[in-house]
């Protein structure tokens, strides 16, 4: 059997795409590796309180999630590893089952809405257990009912930390601070004041003051200490570009650190999707204003195509949703898509990286944290002659471990003074040989399909 | 309503739904492997399946990433 | 003006270098791109005699495995033992295994027509030497001599000793600048156009791997360089290593020396020092075709499955692809173009350029030197292509 449309993730906007299109008549899969639908934002913990599901349109979420159980094929707990278009024109896109068996999928078009991932940088003493993404204690929050620590201390640079803040300060964390990298403005005059979102702005800064949580701009965590885990950071005050002109030691027992996101695209990239460079330099998937790749066949919607929040990658669903349907799209979604992109790459501008965080690292920090490879080896290999990150990466190995250089990609790339360049994953998610060598005679096509019961939870 | 998994033989109680890493995190346990050439202690980092810090070995099978495998009761891990 | 201008950084070019200044040349090396970034950085390491039949190509490969011995102890006389020559050197032995009897007793037929150390071993053995292989092999050949480098630290490191060690020779490394044409006076080679100017010199090598076509024909020669497409898998770390030797099955010897533009592959496994299982080896003719193709690794997992069953639980991380320098007989291109004076050749390794990059480079620096190389370079001639045609 061949799917009108298989659309790889189940965030706001893979969700909105599959039911937009299911609606629309078409036969429908969803694959996502999580338990369950929600993707980074609306992710949920199994037995959710009231209380969490009102906030933020989870509920409404929850209700498109169980109205899309309805109308297509939920493949939940399936990491994708590849995507290959067959001779015909349509496509196979191969997971990884809940068991770690081989499943195939196929579709005649594709929708991409991969999500993205924490920008995380390196400093000394960033891989001391304590130290999590600001996403990653985000997620133990709402996905687990966990707080992460007792005394937390986050950092980095752009909103996306005021959230995570206040969700922590709320679950009865001590959050003894708000580091914020850039910005000499402080958060009455938050960049999401002139965008429109002061609201936002202003419930943050409200939980913030409740909770006695200083936010502080131009401050970074620089490094961590600890012998077995975290106990204490450096925090130093920056200059401009980053440069430490001063530092403190706080003790703590939790640092939540994310200086932006990484669209993540290899699916996209597998098929040959064209890029571009987004504001903050990230390869994006390059759409149409139907959010068309420039693979026939293949659409993307939300943070594969660029990084502006959550409401834009459902709209972005929508609209996919609709042009793979082949309907008319709605001239008021465009708008509101172009004014949500508009903000994204402002908040971009207004949250860059600088070069000066590459000061707060030692020879002996590591740059690669599953090849171990510090910045001592990361500097050599540049002697030997490696002039791009690439180079680097077959010198020194930082990028060649398990997380494939998610992690410490765009350290690497600033590292050999280049502007990160996409990096091909021919697998994207590791495959048993057993699993792979299946699949050499014949692959079970056609999962059972046993549409995971109850979606939403 | 809480179960609960073992590590190298210690209970550490688990909320249904959660993930193994979450479920050792909440129980103060946030390192459960050493990695291969410096012997650094790892847990959880990213949280979401992307980093593979918190790989970790259930019920003999080789090593999976502990934040995104939902515990089942009785499920005994073992550090390395 | 250098002596001598290398065009590629690959592992061929810098050992084609490193020989030149250890012969007191001047020379300058230009690359495209970074160092090791070409075929070079998308191969494996194995430094193989045991898969040559008997011939120029075993003469070469021999030479050629006693040179990387050397420039590794070389290397740790000075960094200190355990160095590996500074790119993971490890002389671990090739262990090829068959299938059957019937392949058994052809394996046994070559190593003695090779005239190599080797060590016959029968199926029971087979254990001894790897505990992890599958049950009910027939039996297989042990080469000790077989080694491993990691291709593009031993391609940097080469440039490297070569610029700081002689005292005698100079090497200049220029990285990202393309040769666009060369330039003649009179009927000689005088240097290469570039993306950044001329570069004037008194011989040039190509050693543009599969593109040595390409950079033969911007001289006005041709060379029947083509790519053949390889994949590899390379698993995640194993928690404690699994295969101690490189191990592969026979079909690969006889699928190195196929003229076949279709898929084959055989397996070929091995251990590398950060914990990680390679496994080749295809070989397709699809020009430079990336697009990953899941059922070449689907083959690769399933061969190399076959001969280690306890690689069912590992998980391949990675894949990468590379394309060969591929000449029709099989034979890299090694010295003088007799067509145009002046003109060097050193590429069409296709699937052996790292084991045989310094047996390549030590020959032609014997030749710019004026010296009787160690070896008969007329198997390797670059104009012997178009005598053969008819
Ligand atoms: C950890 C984290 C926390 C965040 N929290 C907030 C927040 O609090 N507020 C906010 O405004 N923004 C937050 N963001 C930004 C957030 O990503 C977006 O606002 C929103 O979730 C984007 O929606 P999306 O549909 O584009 O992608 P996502 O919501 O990220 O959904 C993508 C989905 O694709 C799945 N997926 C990816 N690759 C594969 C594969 N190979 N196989 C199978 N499934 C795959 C993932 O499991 C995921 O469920 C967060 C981002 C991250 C990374
Ligand atoms: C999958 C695979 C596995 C392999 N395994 C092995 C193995 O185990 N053992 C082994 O011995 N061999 C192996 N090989 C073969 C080996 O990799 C090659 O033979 C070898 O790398 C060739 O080296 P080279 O220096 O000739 O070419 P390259 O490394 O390709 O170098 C050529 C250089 O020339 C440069 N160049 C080209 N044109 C220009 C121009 N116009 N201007 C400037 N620069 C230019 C390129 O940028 C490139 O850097 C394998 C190959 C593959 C694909
Ligand atoms: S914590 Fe990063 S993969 Fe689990």
């Amino acid at each position: 059997m061949t799917y009108d449309l298989v659309v790889i993730g189940g965030g706001p906007a893979g969700v909105a795409g599959a039911l937009t299109a299911a609606l629309a008549g078409l036969r429908v899969a969803l694959i996502d590796s999580g338990a369950r639908l929600g993707g980074q934002y609306f992710r949920h913990a199994a037995a959710h309180g009231t209380g969490h599901a009102a906030e933020s349109g989870l509920a409404r979420f929850l209700r498109l999630g169980e109205r899309l159980g309805e109308r297509a094929d939920l493949l939940l707990r399936h990491q994708v590893w590849h995507i290959s278009q067959n001779d015909g024109g349509d496509f196979t896109v191969h997971c990884n089952g809940p068991d770690g068996g081989p499943v195939a999928v196929r579709a005649r078009r594709l929708l991409i809405a991969t999500g993205a991932h924490d920008r995380p940088l390196p400093f000394p003493g960033w891989d001391l257990p304590g130290v999590l993404t600001a996403g990653g204690a985000q997620a133990l929050l709402k996905g687990n009912g966990v707080v992460p620590g007792r005394r937390v201390v986050v950092g980095g640079t752009g909103p996306f930390l005021l959230p995570v803040a206040t969700g922590l300060a709320e679950a009865g964390a001590r959050v003894l601070g708000v580091y914020e990298a850039n910005g000499g403005l402080g958060l009455a005059r938050h960049p999401l004041l002139a965008m429109g979102k002061a609201g936002e702005a202003a419930g943050y800064a409200a939980t913030l003051a409740r909770h006695l949580v200083p936010y502080r701009t131009r401050r970074a965590v620089v490094a961590a200490h600890g012998e077995r885990e975290v106990q204490a950071v450096t925090v130093a005050r920056l200059d401009q570009d980053w440069n430490v002109l001063a530092t403190r030691v706080v003790e703590c027992d939790t640092v939540a650190v994310g200086y932006g996101f990484v669209p993540q695209i290899e699916l996209g990239l597998q098929l040959g999707c064209g890029t571009r460079q987004d504001v903050d330099g990230s390869p994006v998937l390059s759409v149409d204003s139907a959010q068309r790749t420039t693979v026939p066949g293949v659409w993307a919607a939300g943070e594969p195509t660029g990084v502006g929040g959550w409401q834009l990658s459902e709209l972005e669903g929508r609209i996919a949703g609709r042009s793979i349907a082949e309907r008319p799209v709605a001239g008021v979604l465009t708008r509101r898509r172009d004014r949500g992109r508009a903000f994204g790459a402002a908040l971009q501008r207004a949250y860059p990286v600088k070069a000066g965080w590459q000061g707060w690292l030692r020879a002996d920090t590591l740059v690669c944290r599953c090849e171990e490879v510090p910045l001592a080896r990361v500097r050599e290999a540049r002697d030997l002659g490696a002039t791009d990150a690439r180079s680097v990466k077959l010198l020194a190995r930082p990028g060649m471990g398990w997380c494939q250089g998610r992690i410490c990609g765009y350290a690497v790339s600033c590292l050999a003074g280049e502007p990160q360049q996409p990096s091909r994953r021919p697998i994207a998610q590791p495959v048993s040989l057993g699993a792979l060598a299946d699949t050499a005679d014949g692959i079970p096509d056609d999962p059972a399909t046993d549409p995971v019961d109850d979606p939403a939870h | 309503m809480t179960f609960h998994i073992t590590i190298d033989g210690r209970q550490v109680p688990v909320v249904p739904g959660q993930t193994i890493g979450a479920a050792l995190h909440a129980a103060g346990v946030r390192s459960w492997r050493t990695t291969r050439f410096g012997g650094r202690p790892r847990g959880l980092f990213c949280g979401i399946g992307v980093c593979f810090d918190c790989l970790i070995s259930v019920n003999g099978r080789a090593p999976e990433r502990a934040c995104l495998l939902e515990a089942a009761p009785g499920d005994e891990v073992t550090t390395s | 003006m250098s002596d001598v201008i290398v065009v590629g950084a690959g592992v061929v070019g810098a050992a084609c270098a490193y020989y030149a200044a250890r012969a007191g040349l001047d020379v300058t090396v230009i690359d495209r791109g970074p160092v090791a970034g070409g075929t070079t950085g998308s191969g494996e390491g194995n430094v193989l005699v045991s898969d040559k039949e008997p011939g120029p190509e075993l003469e070469l490969a021999v030479l050629s495995n006693g040179l990387w011995r050397s420039l590794a102890e070389r290397h740790d006389r000075q960094a200190g033992p355990g160095a590996h020559g500074g790119f993971e050197f490890e002389a671990k032995g090739g262990l090829v295994v068959a299938e059957t009897d019937e392949i058994q007793r052809r394996l046994v037929e070559l190593a003695a027509e090779q005239g190599l150390e080797h060590v016959l071993v029968s199926g029971p053995e087979l254990r001894d030497y790897e505990p992890r292989l599958a049950e009910g092999l027939a039996g297989g050949v042990l080469y000790p001599q077989d080694a491993q480098v990691q291709p593009m630290l031993a391609a940097a490191r080469l440039l490297r000793d070569g610029a700081d060690s002689f005292g005698r020779g100079t090497l200049h490394l220029r990285l990202g600048v393309t040769v666009t044409g060369f330039v003649h006076s009179g009927e000689r080679v005088t240097g290469v156009r570039t993306s950044h100017g001329d570069v004037l010199g008194g011989a040039v090598i190509n050693a543009a791997g599969t593109w040595g076509g390409e950079v033969a024909a911007l001289a006005g020669v041709t060379l029947p360089i083509l790519p053949r497409r390889g994949f590899i898998l390379v698993t995640e770390p194993l928690p404690e290593p699994l295969i101690k030797h490189k191990v592969y099955t026979a079909a690969y010897v006889t699928n190195v020396a196929s003229d076949s533009a279709d898929l084959e592959t055989s397996a070929v496994v091995e251990g590398t020092p950060a914990g990680t299982v390679l496994i080749g080896a295809s070989r397709e003719r699809v020009g430079f075709d990336r697009t990953t193709s899941v059922p070449v690794l689907a083959r690769l997992a399933a061969q190399a499955v076959a001969l280690f069953p306890a690689l069912r639980e590992a998980r391949a991380i990675r894949s990468y692809c590379g394309f060969r320098p591929y000449c029709p007989d099989h034979l890299p291109v090694i010295g003088a173009d007799p067509r145009l004076p002046g003109l060097y050749h050193a590429c069409g390794h296709e699937g052996a350029g790292i084991g045989l990059a310094p047996a390549t480079g030590h020959l032609l620096a014997q030749v710019l030197t004026g010296q009787t190389p160690d070896l008969d370079l007329k198997p390797f001639r670059p104009d012997r292509f178009s005598e053969d045609s008819p």
